[in-house]
């Protein structure tokens, strides 16, 4: 069939079972809005185009499908760099479609025109310009096997306004053909009887879990890894919920605000697991004092992965849950009997604890109280600062894929846009933003997309008045000079919402808590909770940076 | 320590953007590259040299790998191999010199390209050793101007770093 490029970007994206969109419109993508408008396909209007982005990335995270975005040239392209590299580091499969300007002003700085393949070439898996109308099918089928395939990543295709409304024949490939693209999935079975020796042998032996192992859908593998091998299990910030957390042989999160138990385990292991992790440095602490007793399994999609920050001695490259349903055939469990004791000995010893208070909110209790109304069965995601560790200490999930927060880069301002891509992939859901009283402002604007789709996710704005996590920083290792953490000038956010047509409710005893979330969740629309917290609260345990994890502040040291 | 990488590349436009981007990204200097057509159309051969340490530059190789227009990279520097590089010197002249200069460009099995009244272009190739060797005999004649291509290398015998049968067949 006949038809125009921008046509074809919407029938390509049929193709791939997409039916919804994040998107900003401007000049250079009229006419792909346009063909879009005669489509079936659902577009969200976000305020902005970075939380177009955020809001697919939620998306996807939850859904385990590709999120799709579309933006403009120039600004709108520029505005979709934090998201993306957001996705990257966390390796979330993205399609991110941008206008650009007209093939023959490329190059001249034309009206709102920004080199994006350029700009975002260290941050996408792969990015394409396409200078003919043709091309069009390909690279689309190329563009989403690479996201959703290997190490997933957001992928971005440029496309100038005269390739969008020059015509051609459409007819979409069946088969993807990349010359210098082949992920290794099967892991090497001499690999694979070299780990289940090393399991059968190991005393301490710990599996460490990462965001891989969610994006592998390998929830079920890793918990009978853990169970037939007796085996404790850490899951970084990116891969909770893919282990059940009141498990007996949960350990909670490692690293820098991680459990007690966790640390201690990981310290003394004499053999670590990893499985789609990346042993980032928020994780093992001071590198050179790791896990120096341990052999290390390292299982990665990303062959660049193993070997990069900690030796492995036994390297597995492949799809984690291919690789650990390979072991569970080979693998008999150790002798771990006196080991596991230890360690539930430390999870006795060193539980999460905090002080808590009748005049004012402690913010972990908040944290505490939403999990216990929400019994668990809620998606939960955060922000980046103190209530993203809170989050990821007090509010467990039950099932995985219900945690998303911005791991790698950290990024303020992913929380709420994110909740909102994660409440359409999962309509019927509860759908928690823990967001703090700085990110929130990030992207306080989605409020009005929130409002305007009737997406009734349930914010709870932990308002310390302060950039909490960096003041925290401040008062341990600065001597407490809070240059420029005090948010002075915050608006009353419960008007900010009403002002959005959304419900606003404020809490600022311990007593309102519980009624403000009650209120929260029976509410069948958008709802902002304002739950006005202790401001000066720190995040313990703490591994202050560049130290080795055994050394916790706060929370139990030996 | 210095290396020397074959690298056979898809011709796509931006392929040379994302390879040195890679480099500096991972903080490696790239001392000499040279890009050419192969036998195969479409496909083209880097060669690069840089320095690093072994163990970033494993991690450096495996982040070249995932480059989604790489197709396959050869290290040649451990295996026999042959390297040459092509070097134009403009040095300077006198009718009393052009004996001399004449006489070591033969040594060197280099060639005399162009004359001028105060100056000879050579042309020369090599490796370094032999290439070194004649820039410092050059250089008492006094040394105008260079340009050079860049390394490139193949490795000696059978042993190909064209692709393999096995490098095609990356269909779904
Ligand atoms: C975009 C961005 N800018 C700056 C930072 C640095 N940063 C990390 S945590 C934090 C404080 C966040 O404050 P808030 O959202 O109020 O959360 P709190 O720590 O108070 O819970 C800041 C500024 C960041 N992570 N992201
Ligand atoms: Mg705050």
């Amino acid at each position: 069939m006949r038809m125009s490029g921008a046509q074809m970007v919407i029938a390509c994206l049929e193709q791939e079972q997409i039916d919804l969109i994040f998107g900003f419109p401007g000049g250079a993508v009229l006419s792909l809005y346009d063909a879009l408008y005669d489509s079936s396909l659902k577009h969200i209007l976000t305020r902005h185009e970075q939380a177009a982005v955020h809001a697919a990335d939620g998306y996807a995270r939850i859904s385990g499908k590709p999120g799709v975005v579309f933006a403009t040239s120039g600004p709108g392209a520029t505005n979709l760099v934090t998201g993306i590299a957001t996705a990257y580091m966390d390796s979330v499969p993205l399609i991110l479609v941008t206008g650009q300007v007209a093939s023959n002003m490329i190059g001249t700085d034309a009206f709102q025109e920004a080199d994006i393949t350029g700009i975002t070439l260290p941050i996408t898996k792969h990015n394409y310009l396409i200078k003919n109308v043709k091309d069009i099918p390909v690279v689309f089928k190329e563009a989403f096997y690479l996201a959703t395939t290997g190490r997933k990543g957001p992928v971005l295709i440029d496309l100038p306004k005269d390739v969008q409304n020059d015509q051609a024949e459409f007819c979409y490939p069946e088969e993807v053909y990349i010359q210098g693209y082949k992920p290794t999935l099967e892991g090497h079975p001499g690999q694979i009887i070299r780990a289940a020796n090393a399991i059968k042998k190991a005393k301490k032996p710990i599996i460490y879990s990462g965001g891989g192992v969610v994006h592998a859908a390998a929830w079920d593998e890793l918990r009978a890894v853990a169970e037939k091998g007796c085996i404790p299990v850490t899951t970084t910030l990116t891969g909770l919920g893919a282990f059940p957390t009141d498990h007996e042989l949960f350990l909670g999160m490692p690293g820098m605000h991680g459990t007690v138990a966790a640390n201690y385990a990981l310290s003394q292991a004499d053999l670590i697991i990893a499985a789609g992790a990346r042993f980032d440095d928020r994780v093992t602490g001071r590198l050179d004092c790791f896990a120096r007793q341990a052999c290390v399994i390292h299982i990665d999609v990303d062959p660049a992965e193993i070997g990069k920050n900690v030796e492995a001695q036994i390297p597995i490259v492949g799809d984690v849950r291919k690789v650990l349903e390979q072991l569970l055939l080979r693998m008999e469990a150790g002798d771990t009997g006196a080991w596991l004791e230890q360690v539930n000995l430390w999870k006795k010893q060193y539980p999460l604890t905090f002080e808590n208070s009748g005049d004012v909110i402690r913010p972990q209790y908040v944290i505490k109280e939403l999990y216990r109304l929400t019994a668990g069965e809620a998606i939960v995601t955060t922000d980046v600062g103190q209530h993203q560790m809170w989050a990821a200490q007090y509010l467990h999930c039950k099932y995985p894929r219900s945690f998303a927060s911005s791991g790698g880069l950290g990024t303020m301002g992913f929380g709420f846009p994110a909740a909102l891509g994660a409440q359409v992939a999962a309509p019927g859901r509860v759908v928690l933003c823990i967001t703090g009283d700085g990110s929130f402002q990030m992207n306080i604007q989605e409020l009005a997309t929130a409002s305007r789709y009737r997406l009734p996710v349930k914010i709870a704005i932990i308002n310390n008045s302060y950039l909490g996590m960096v003041r925290q920083w401040q008062e341990l290792f600065y001597n407490k000079r809070y240059a420029e953490t005090f948010l002075e000038g915050n608006p009353d956010f419960v008007k900010v919402a009403e002002a959005y047509n959304i419900m606003g409710l404020k809490a600022s005893r311990p007593e309102e808590v519980e009624p403000v979330i009650r209120k929260a969740l029976e509410h069948d629309g958008p709802v902002l909770m304002d739950f006005v917290v202790a401001s000066e609260e720190n995040v313990f345990p703490m591994v202050a940076p560049n130290t080795p994890i055994d050394e916790i502040i706060g929370g139990g040291s030996k | 320590m210095k290396r020397i990488l074959s690298v056979l590349v898809e011709d796509k436009p931006g392929v040379l953007a994302r390879i040195a981007g890679l480099f500096s990204r991972r903080g490696f200097n790239i001392d000499s590259l040279a890009v050419g057509h192969t036998m195969e159309p479409g496909i083209s051969r880097m060669t690069i040299q840089v320095q690093g340490e072994p163990a970033t530059f494993e991690q450096l190789t495996k982040q070249l790998h995932k480059l989604v227009n790489v197709i396959k990279i050869s290290d040649l520097t451990e295996d026999p191999n042959v390297c040459r590089e092509l070097l134009l010197v403009k040095v300077k002249s006198e009718p009393s010199t052009r004996g001399d200069i004449q006489q070591i460009v033969s040594t060197f099995r280099a060639k005399i390209v162009d004359i001028s009244i105060d100056s000879m272009m050579v042309e020369i190739t090599g490796d370094e050793d032999k290439l070194n060797a004649f820039l410092l005999l050059m250089q008492e004649f006094g040394i105008k101007e260079i340009v050079s291509t860049g390394k490139v290398a193949l490795a000696r015998g059978a042993k190909a770093t064209t692709l393999a049968a096995g490098d095609k067949d990356k269909k779904k």
